[in-house]
């Protein structure tokens, strides 16, 4: 009964691990306050948690409140203690598990949609191709000259992976990417 | 409203920070000056409600704070300035943290006008403590000094105690602002649930029931819960038969006098209360957190119980080890609700428990605490073993140091009482002992406090000697002097060929001049038949006593889990042959901790 644990934070046993790792997204609601991020990601690199996704910012300005979306990825048993660790920072209000949510409605995953600002520079073929699959991947131009466009493309990850790719031969120069922003479908708040 | 002198009055920070603390009911704080944190001192110097301890090293002022905390329940408080006396004050804040000992640290820093400048000793305070506190804080605004104090003894103190740093830099000190009161507007964030759900303490009742083959594993939590936590944890062992064993932490909450009392578990624990983990089949772990130390292999851990698990701390549960029934809340109000819900509805068939109390009697037999008396040296059991039998009736409190001379304690010494032992269960920090002692001692000036030390752990903090002896404060430091870092050795003889690499100390200080030099009182003992005599002694003398226990170098900690084993498969010390020991390790165990 307990082998299915993986002990965290402990040298002493190492046992093998039998659970499989899955990517979740959780919402995390705090006070925003000086250090509140340090904490979160404090937390995660401190007790060994992935990070591969962090978005954050102020949402609710009067109650001083910002939302951080964090993708992470681990077994079922390490995301528990990821919520609980998460909930134990003092200025944490609420943590919610938006996948384990969007799994109870009956939804595969929750809405989760990320901007992307894609530089690309280049002349004559190359160029009007660029411009052809960006207007199929309804990315806008937000910036240009004769020899570049930047493109704004918002959409779920791999979307914005898959247009990254093939943005590389046509003369991709820089990536900006926010990171993944997310909420479950339906009128419930998290 | 009645003390009108401290509602919103105009006062400079400095002046906030001692009122907040009078506000708060702080009578000592231990602390270092320097710096920045000279305003404060200045005020405290204009004041008699708060006294000052002065240490002579931040860290003894960490755990003197911690000392004071464990044996009062209150908050324990530390004063330092910024940079290095910050950076010493780490250590004692994550021992704070690893055994969820309320503290309150003060740190001075640099006017902010230089934070972020490299400003003579200026240091991140709140970035270097961030993961080793419960919560910190750096006030920018004197209008704000207040109220984050406040909120800081607030946070330290509930919930799953811990401790806390508020970092005040010097122009803030100096500014002048608003007063406010200590008043209960918690942050909405911070609400610790302390409550525990009802249906679940029915379902851990009715599993309690049923259980031919229970125990009950407490730990730490119920000492932090307060003296009634402890009472009613004696209520429900009388009401329900159940055995019970405790982790190091938790030492005192049920008396060790008691019938029900199997001694510690753990690494070093018994055989009796291992042997009942790894066979039981319902577990009631009580404010414990199934640390490594204490499961053994988790693999092979209590494979066919059924678990209750009682914690504060909702991370606490289901981290190391799965648990049937998990209870979220203070462990006294569970305990409450536990003992009514038992007196109303069950009745316990301690008929049934007779096989199982019967089994625990035969391990009991093995008796695994026993070693060989010797005539002619001092076994260091045989010295923890008469160190009890002479202070047992007092007002006694113990504190240690880390290693081999802290599990004899642990084994050979007798709580009665919770908040009597104080020990760096989580973080082991060698050194804690000492300055621990002069906290206690300060909480408590007629009690007797003893420190029992090794002669490594001893030399980390040994200045606070001076301290003690400044506060007239007569802690009786009994050191069981083997003239190695015991545990060390321990390890290097299980695990790397009896290499004993750097675990010997080729120069010892003498410990009797050491103490006269500090202006306390020495005592050197090398004979079992002298040590009861040595030992009246260390207890007559009213000053700080360094006894130097002299004791047999090589004796080894038994029983023993060793890495990598589960708990029936304790090498005991009767099988502790050279051979055993050599070999109670594979190569797979010698990669661990």
């Amino acid at each position: 009964m307990n082998a299915q644990l993986q002990p965290t934070g402990s040298a002493y046993f190492i046992a093998k691990e039998t659970e499989k790792p899955e990517n979740h997204t959780l919402s995390v609601l705090v006070d925003n306050e000086p250090g509140v991020l340090a904490r979160v990601i404090g937390l995660f690199s401190g007790r060994g948690y992935n990070i591969e996704s962090l978005t954050v910012s102020e949402t609710e300005h009067e109650k001083h409140l910002s939302r951080i979306t964090i993708v992470t990825r681990g077994t079922p048993h390490v995301l528990e203690q990821i919520k609980h660790q998460l909930e134990r920072i003092v200025p944490v209000h609420r943590v919610v598990d938006l996948t384990v949510r969007s799994h109870e409605s009956g939804q595969e995953r929750p809405l989760e949609r990320e901007l992307a600002l894609v530089k690309v520079a280049g002349t004559g073929e190359a160029r009007v191709e660029a411009l052809r699959l960006a207007d199929a991947f309804r990315a806008s131009v937000i910036d240009a000259n004769t020899e570049h466009f930047i493109f704004e493309i918002t959409g779920k990850g791999t979307k914005i992976d898959q247009f990254i790719a093939i943005m590389k031969p046509l003369g991709l120069v820089e990536i900006c990417r926010t990171g993944v922003a997310a909420l479950n479908r339906g009128p419930q708040a998290m | 409203m009645s003390n009108g002198q401290s509602e919103r009055r105009e006062m400079t920070g400095a002046e906030m920070v001692v009122q907040a603390l009078k506000d708060n009911g702080v009578k000592h704080v231990f602390g270092y000056p320097g710096g920045a944190v000279l305003p404060i001192y200045d005020e405290i110097f204009q004041q008699d409600d708060v006294e000052h301890i002065l240490v002579r090293h931040e860290q003894g002022a960490g755990h003197a704070a911690e000392g004071y905390a464990r044996s009062t329940g209150k908050a324990g408080v530390m004063l330092v300035t910024s940079g290095p006396g910050a950076t010493n004050a780490v250590t004692p804040l994550q021992d704070a943290l690893m055994d969820s000992i309320p503290l309150v640290c003060l740190t001075g820093q640099v006017p902010t006008s230089l934070i972020g400048s490299d400003a003579f000793q200026e240091c991140d305070t709140v970035g270097i403590t961030r993961p080793c506190t419960k919560h910190n804080w750096l006030v920018k605004d004197v209008n704000e000094l207040a109220a984050t104090i406040h909120e800081a003894f607030h946070v330290a103190t509930t919930g799953r105690p811990g401790p806390v740093v508020v970092d005040i830099p010097k122009d803030v000190q100096f500014a002048k602002g608003f007063y406010v009161p200590p008043q209960i507007a918690p942050r909405t964030s911070y609400q610790p649930k302390v409550q525990g759900d009802l249906e679940k303490i029915k379902a851990a009742v009715e599993l309690m029931v049923g259980a031919r083959k229970p125990i009950i594993y407490s730990g730490g939590g119920v000492i932090n819960s307060g003296p009634e936590a402890s009472h009613l944890l004696r209520e429900l062992v009388d009401l329900t038969g159940f055995p019970i064993t405790s982790t190091l932490m938790g030492l005192g909450a049920y008396p060790a006098s008691g019938k029900n009392w199997l001694g510690m578990l753990g690494m070093h624990g018994t055989y009796e209360a291992n042997m009942a983990m790894h066979d039981c089949d319902v577990m009631i772990c009580i404010g414990a957190r199934f640390d490594d130390r204490i499961t053994g292999r988790l693999t092979a851990f209590s494979p066919n119980s059924r678990k209750i698990h009682i914690d504060i701390d909702p991370s606490s549960i289901n981290k190391n080890v799965h648990t049937e029934v998990p209870i979220i809340g203070d462990v006294g109000r569970v305990l409450e609700d536990m003992v009514r819900l038992w007196r109303a509805s069950a009745k316990a068939d301690k008929k049934a428990l007779y096989p199982w109390w019967e089994q625990i009697a035969k391990w009991r037999g093995r008796d695994s605490l026993a070693y060989k008396m010797n005539h002619d040296i001092i076994m260091p059991q045989y010295a923890i073993q008469r160190l009890y039998e002479l202070t047992k009736g007092m007002d006694t409190y113990i504190t240690t140091e880390v290693g081999q001379h802290q599990m004899w304690a642990a084994q050979h010494y007798h709580f009665e009482k919770p908040n009597r032992w104080m020990t760096s269960g989580g973080l082991g920090t060698m050194g804690y002992g000492l300055p621990a002692a002069l906290g206690v001692q300060i909480a408590h000036p007629d009690a007797l406090v003893i420190d029992i030390a090794g002669d490594a752990s001893v030399q980390m903090t040994m200045q606070e000697m001076s301290a003690a002896v400044q506060h007239n404060a007569p802690i009786k430091i009994f050191i069981l002097n083997n003239q190695y870092m015991g545990m060390v050795r321990q390890w290097q003889q299980l695990l790397h060929g009896n290499r004993l690499s750097h675990s010997y100390t080729e120069a010892m200080p003498d410990f009797v001049k050491l103490a006269e030099a500090y202006g306390g009182h020495g005592i050197r003992c090398e004979k079992p038949d002298e040590l009861d005599d040595a030992i009246k002694e260390m207890i007559s003398v009213r000053k700080p006593v360094l006894f130097d226990c002299r004791v047999a170098n090589l004796a080894n900690c038994f029983p023993m889990i060793p890495s990598g084993k589960a708990h029936n498969e304790m090498l005991l010390p009767d099988e502790a042959t050279d051979e055993a020991v050599a070999n109670a390790i594979d190569a797979k165990g010698r990669e661990l901790v």
